[in-house]
């Protein structure tokens, strides 16, 4: 099925695009203050076809992206950022404050960011979703996560991802065993899917109240408070 | 002969792997970093857990230094070696560990500093049951790699 255009396409280096096209291999930067979990985030990305750079704190994140502040940043090594996973707590500055300094960059704010945390706390997901956080996972991380995030990078919000963040939803249900019980996934009626049309505020796609992938995967929860 | 050396290490291999996940020692987890590891990355669960093994035996002396005090208050910082220990333990399928963890974390919101104890002994004897078995199933995993390295190749 492959277009003719797709074939005659040339070999392009990572570090160039071409306007419309999706980057060929995926650049992630992982931060986490953890070497057992860098190490395994590092692999669930090598293993799924991109490129890692995985640091170990905040800082070291706005180092490598240019964004601490100094004079040389321009350019900082020519090899652009297409997703940033951070893990949540961290020494020093959080996930979340790393999260607000990349959303307040010019250069990254359109980079998508993933939180990942061990903790399923509301507030905390809350949180980093209104400050623009694509995602919020929770450890530990999956070959699955990293597939539905490579995905929704490459074609950016596309109808798929509805799919998949229904199953991950549908997961997340079973492994949680304090869900006892929980309103239908879709009824636009409901007081789960109300509060995801409040809280849309980036969406491209106008088409349904889940179209945000950020938004669906803790919604649930709202029914149960800690 | 090598050939069924190889099988029967498999088979307990298998076996050993069957108890960890029966008794919830190891949870899914565990299966998803072997999915991770093949030929480009032979050792790759081995590496990941022997740094787990050196961080946490780091936390757990660090945990029993702070209840060790006489003075001993700061259960914030006891909170963050948990915290610590909780993510890398689920991290690589440590689910009784992990457990124990949580446990002992509720301990000590409740500043609850018997409990606490009670909470770090069984830690301890958690941690030190997993990397026995562990360390078992890794020895059993090279004795394996060895005795189907030496196969003919045509039984492949």
């Amino acid at each position: 099925m492959a277009a003719a255009g797709e074939v005659l396409r040339p070999n392009l280096p990572e570090n160039v695009e071409v306007s419309g096209d999706s980057p060929s291999e995926l650049h992630v930067l992982a931060v986490d203050d953890s070497l057992v979990d860098r190490k395994v985030i590092e692999r669930l990305l090598k293993i799924s076809s991109c490129k890692v750079t995985a640091v170990e704190s905040g800082t070291r994140a706005l180092q490598f992206l240019g964004l601490d502040g100094e004079k040389n940043s321009v350019g900082f090594n020519g090899l652009k950022v297409n997703l940033i996973m951070t893990d949540y707590s961290m020494p020093g500055m959080t996930g979340y404050e790393l999260l607000k300094r990349i959303k307040e960059s010019a250069a990254f704010r359109e980079v998508p960011v993933v939180i990942m945390s061990s903790e399923n706390i509301l507030t905390r997901i809350d949180r980093c979703l209104e400050e623009g956080a694509e995602e919020f996972i929770v450890k530990p991380v999956k070959l699955s996560d990293v597939n539905r995030l490579k995905n929704f990078v490459m074609k950016g919000e596309g109808n798929d991802n509805q799919d998949k963040r229904l199953h991950k939803r549908k997961k997340l249900e079973d492994d949680n065993s304090t869900l006892s019980s929980l309103p239908p996934l879709f009824p636009s009626s409901s007081p789960v899917s109300r509060n995801l049309e409040l809280r849309q505020h980036r969406s491209a796609s106008p088409s349904s109240a889940l179209s945000s992938p950020r938004c669906s995967l803790k919604r649930p929860r709202l029914q149960l408070t800690d | 002969m090598l050939g069924l050396g190889a099988d029967r290490l498999r088979a307990d291999m298998n076996r050993l792997l069957a108890l960890l996940f029966h008794q919830g020692v190891l949870d899914e987890q565990f299966l998803q970093l072997q999915q991770l590891q093949d030929e480009s990355s032979p050792n790759f669960v081995s590496e990941v857990v022997n740094i787990y093994f050196h961080e946490s035996e780091k936390l757990l002396r660090n945990l029993r230094g702070l209840l060790m005090e006489k003075e001993f208050a700061d259960y914030k910082k006891m909170g963050i070696h948990l915290n610590q220990f909780m993510g890398s333990s689920s991290s690589i399928g440590a689910k009784r560990v992990r457990n124990v963890c949580v446990a002992f974390r509720a301990a000590s919101e409740q500043t609850n500093r018997a409990g606490c104890l009670r909470a770090l002994e069984l830690l301890e004897h958690e941690y030190c049951y997993l990397k026995n078995k562990l360390h078992e199933l890794f020895q059993i995993e090279q004795q394996r790699a060895l005795a189907a390295g030496v196969r003919y190749p045509m039984q492949n």
